[in-house]
């Protein structure tokens, strides 16, 4: 890890090289210097041991994870219906399923951070993962009319004049219609105007999050490019 | 802030975004440095740094890994143990 808490010298300069660094994750290794804390040592040279230590060590890291996946999941428990032993038990498989993708990839572990934080990466996106089939399950996004009077509340504007509402819903719409697929239209229209988080999305669609995200990152940038074009954004085109 | 305003920063796109795959890639590198110094961060990480912004689940899982490192280093300072303690119930 970069702040080496039991040596905080230890902490490489800033400077040139780690700027040079920046977007090229790949480089970080290399300008980090490459020691290892001693706990991550530790975790490594036990998890790779044979017999009692290697049993101790998994035991342990278990032990961590389930706990790690109980904190994650009582974050978290805002955005699922249910409370009690389906929190529990939605955090013990996110802790077992976080443990084999931890010990099936032990070899390639880069040390680039501590490997506590490298494990508890599987915890959180594990408990997302099941987070968000959860809440399919519980809820999944229905086919409805399109609502385009919900675009106001989405964008969390303030109380607007009905005509300015009126305006800017209607270009948002045409802009829409004229410029995405049908494709990006289904996903704008779930993700934005019927709230749907990308995730549970996903799953709907059979789809990833990345996929999702690059589907409305095109959409807002040719969305945008159209009410630019039609002359509604280029003042603050100007402003800015 | 009117609402055009607030309609152009929601369409606005950051050509630096790095997009959710990259993101989780790296994603315990940037938490741990966002845990130390959060500037450089986002100065070594721009394209993760823009992502987050405006990825609601990307930010869910950095918080969620933030709040366990924090955990883990409160843990250390407070306990000999060095382990992390056991979610509220
Ligand atoms: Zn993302």
């Amino acid at each position: 890890m970069p702040r080496d808490r039991a040596n905080p010298a230890a902490a490489p300069a800033r400077g040139g090289a780690r700027r040079a660094a920046a977007e090229e994750p790949q480089r970080v290794t290399a300008t980090r210097g490459g020691a290892l804390d001693e706990a991550s040592t530790t975790w490594l040279r036990t998890l790779a041991a044979d017999g009692a230590e290697r049993d101790a060590a998994c035991a342990r890291l278990h032990d961590l994870l389930r706990r790690a996946a109980h904190r994650e999941v009582a974050r978290r428990a805002g955005q699922l219906r249910t409370t009690g032993t389906e929190l529990d038990d939605l955090a013990l498989q996110a802790a077992d399923d976080a443990m084999v993708s931890v010990l099936g990839k032990l070899g390639e572990f880069r040390g680039e951070s501590r490997f506590t934080t490298w494990a508890y990466k599987f915890v959180v996106l594990e408990v997302s993962s099941k987070v968000a089939r959860h809440r399919w399950h519980h809820d999944a996004p229905t086919v409805a009319e399109t609502d385009w009077s919900a675009l106001p509340d989405r964008l969390g504007l303030g109380p607007e004049a009905y005509a300015v509402q009126r305006d800017l819903v209607r270009a948002v719409r045409r802009a829409v219609e004229a410029e995405l697929t049908e494709r990006q239209r289904g996903v704008f229209v779930a993700a934005v105007l019927d709230g749907v988080p990308l995730d549970v999305l996903a799953i709907e669609l059979g789809s990833t999050r990345g996929a999702l995200y690059k589907s409305l990152f095109d959409s807002r940038r040719k969305i945008r490019e159209r009410l630019v074009a039609d002359g509604y954004l280029d003042t603050l085109v100007r402003h800015r | 802030m009117s609402g055009w305003t607030r309609l152009d920063a929601f369409l606005r796109t950051d050509p630096r975004d790095v997009g959710c795959d990259e993101t989780l890639r790296v994603l315990e590198i940037y938490a741990e440095l966002t845990a130390a110094d959060p500037a450089e961060a986002r100065s070594r990480f721009p394209g993760v740094a823009a992502h987050v912004a405006s990825c609601g689940p990307c930010a869910q899982d950095l918080a969620g890994l933030l709040e366990l490192i924090r955990a883990e280093q409160d843990a250390a300072d407070g306990a000999d143990d060095g382990g992390l303690p056991a979610a509220p119930r």
